[in-house]
């Protein structure tokens, strides 16, 4: 069994001391990013990005991973203990789990809600193994007309799928492309966009542009926002489920697994949105839909199984396409190029320790996250009293000290500044930031391709339409745009991300 | 959800109901035109792309344009400058039609604090050192908070500053000066 050989050379490489430490950080710090609310994991991740510089690759993917998943873990425990969702993806699951916290009943809560988070990790490590390798040996044959009809259908779904307004969606990601022209072009010696800054001849840096638009965008729009948060806690008792419980979830658990699974590879898709529709099937599936909203477990079950799996399966066309389906794994997209290594299907080939460890380093993680999550949750809780007005100087200088230690470099800590602004003004005008980040990590290598395939081909733009598996991407492009363009489509997808 | 459910949760919803968003309770056709477009989420959204994509095809003219074949490094940004320019004009039109207004608060404040502390502390990175910088920052950021406690701000400041101190430089052997000249 080929699935098995590889899964063993993954957990070999996962078990090394080294990588089980940064595994086991990168948890812990997703579960504590998750915990706190106003923090989110694409922020954290680009803050602790420049501080891996001098780990290997694999270790430092892995415990990004980790970070990832780790905040979905997260998220659910204060979502259930004080009605507090830590993540956007732990919204839902306030309705029945702090409605069960309420009843006494809040270690139930969150032990299925481990469980459930577990369960879907699993089947997701199995399915990233099982699908992957076709999928990336599919993608081997690829010359760079499908390459560029595949980047654009990905980020035409990210951006039509994502929630908001699509026509400034699809104009964010431009505003990405644009962004990542700046810098040397290799062709001509040419600094394009560069302003005379010699600061600027390599390009904006991936890290700057998340740290300025995530951390200091969201910190400066917390700021703005004048409510001020009140934690009220609930005593956790009895962390076992009972019998019953086990067999009203099991149901859900696996249905929401299917959920997140399908959502996860789908681009622009957030775990949010995951997690709602599992919502809403549990609901509908229900004998008594009336029990949702008085402390159901399905309705804690099914959303907290969906959003891990989401998470987890976003990884399948990030690592085997080189396709980010969301900001955070844009973020790893970035951080992978900064090691050194160029996205796509030939990763699994050229680097299968880095590969299979990640994917086996995230069923280890569920592991961890299972056994540490129940323990620490009183730990967790009382983190939640920290006043935000201690947290965010922190933020601010982690964020500043690991820009600044990317290259040594004032410019990039007023570069970071200008984004932050630009963070804020872009979520005042509703224009998501996501997009741009998709766009900026793709553009060079959109440009890259467009201008080879239309160098061979003399310059004659049909070969995207004549070339077959071209077609396909562009068709389903095209037909992406006209199903979510079309009203009532759109009016329905409007009110799922809304959550 | 509901908006009322999101809002007793402390989360502000993602899509705000429009007749709660006049400010000062006044509504829309209180106003004249001109007071409208100036709270109008998507003209300005639709203008911030215009100028963008305008910029970027001025600043391409000056690049070698190249052929469909050959591409020249302007090739590439005067189209997705014309792309923008294209979606720019629709939002602007798109928001006039609407006429939904900005529903995120911006302070103005904390913005102008924030980017400030960032600079001081990419100059004093350069001229003072590595503690001076990043107290700076802290104490800085910290007091473009709601409150301004002046004591708790400057432990914050203390403790972070040793703290960081600490784990970048003794740990993780970041090559800065703690104080330069010393």
């Amino acid at each position: 069994m080929e699935l098995f050989n590889h899964l063993i050379f993954g957990f070999s490489v996962a078990f090394s001391l080294q990588n089980l430490l940064y595994c086991f950080i990168g948890v812990l710090v997703g579960t504590l990013i998750g915990v706190l609310p106003g923090i989110g994991p694409t922020a954290t991740i680009a803050m602790l990005l420049p501080l891996t510089f001098n780990v290997p690759p694999v270790a430092a993917m892995i415990m990004l991973a980790g970070i990832y998943y780790g905040a979905m873990y997260g998220g659910s425990t204060t979502s259930i203990l004080v009605n507090l969702p830590g993540e956007t993806a732990s919204v839902v699951t306030c309705i029945d789990g702090y409605q069960m916290a309420r009843q006494g009943r809040a270690g139930a809560a969150l032990a299925i809600a481990a469980i459930g988070s577990f369960f879907a990790g699993t089947v997701c490590t199995l399915l990233i193994a099982l699908f992957a390798p076709p999928l990336a040996e599919f993608a081997l044959k690829f010359s760079s007309a499908e390459y560029f009809s595949l980047m654009l259908m990905g980020l035409v779904a990210a951006a039509v799928l994502a929630h908001g307004d699509m026509a400034k969606s699809l104009a964010m990601v431009v505003v990405g492309l644009l962004l990542g022209i700046v810098g040397a072009d290799v062709n001509s010696g040419i600094k394009p966009f560069t302003f005379e800054f010699y600061e600027l001849a390599d390009g904006i840096g991936v890290v700057t542009i998340a740290v300025g638009v995530f951390a200091v965008g969201e910190i400066l729009g917390n700021l703005s926002d004048p409510e001020e948060r009140q934690v009220f806690t609930s005593k956790v008792t009895n962390l076992f489920p009972t019998k019953d419980d086990l067999k009203q979830s099991f149901g859900a658990i696996v249905r929401g697994t299917g959920v997140g699974a399908f959502f996860g590879v789908l681009p622009g898709t957030t775990p949010a949105i995951a997690s709602f529709s599992s919502y809403m099937i549990e609901k509908k599936l229900a004998k008594h839909p009336s029990r949702f909203g008085q402390g159901a477990i399905e309705g804690v079950a099914g959303p907290e199984s969906a959003n891990n799996a989401d998470a987890q399966c976003k990884f399948i066309p990030m690592l085997t396409l080189g396709i980010p389906a969301s900001g955070t794994m844009a973020l790893m997209l970035g951080a992978l190029m900064i090691f050194g290594i160029t996205p796509g299907p030939q990763v699994m080939t050229d680097k299968p320790d880095l590969f299979w460890g990640l994917i086996a380093s995230m069923w280890i993680g569920n592991v961890m996250l299972v056994v540490l999550n129940l323990p620490l949750i009183g730990i967790w809780v009382s983190l939640l009293k920290l006043p935000y007005r201690m947290l965010f100087p922190a933020i601010m200088a982690f964020s500043a000290i690991g820009i600044y230690s990317v290259n040594n470099s004032s410019f990039d800590i007023y570069l970071m500044a200008i984004f932050g602004i630009l963070g804020i003004i872009w979520r005042m005008l509703d224009c998501s930031p996501v997009p741009m980040m998709l766009g900026f990590v793709l553009g060079p290598m959109v440009e890259e391709n467009l201008r080879r395939t239309l160098q061979v081909s003399r310059g004659d733009p049909s070969v995207f339409v004549t070339r077959p598996i071209s077609l396909a991407f562009i068709v389903a492009t095209v037909l992406i745009l006209i199903v979510m363009a079309a009203p009532a489509v759109r009016k329905l997808w409007r009110a799922a991300s809304a959550g | 959800m509901s908006s009322d459910e999101f809002k007793r949760r402390g989360i502000s919803p993602s899509t705000p109901d429009p007749s709660t968003l006049a400010p000062f309770g006044f509504r829309a056709s209180d106003f004249e035109m001109k007071t409208e477009l100036r709270n109008n989420k998507d003209f300005w959204a639709g203008i911030m792309l215009i100028a963008i994509g305008a910029v970027s095809i001025f600043i391409a003219r000056s690049y070698p344009f190249g052929s469909t074949m050959r591409m020249g490094p302007g090739y590439f940004p005067s189209m997705l400058g014309a792309i923008l320019v294209l979606f720019g004009t629709y939002v602007t039109a798109n928001g006039m039609r609407t006429g939904e207004k900005i529903a995120v608060h911006c302070s103005l404040r904390a913005s102008i604090v924030l980017s400030v502390s960032l600079v001081v502390f990419g100059v004093l990175m350069t001229y003072a050192g590595f503690i001076p910088a990043l107290a700076a920052l802290i104490f800085g950021s910290a007091s473009a908070g709601r409150e301004f406690k002046f004591v708790e701000i400057l432990l914050l400041t203390l403790i972070l500053t040793t703290l960081s101190a600490a784990v970048f430089i003794s740990g993780l052997g970041l090559p800065y000066p703690l104080i330069k000249g010393f």
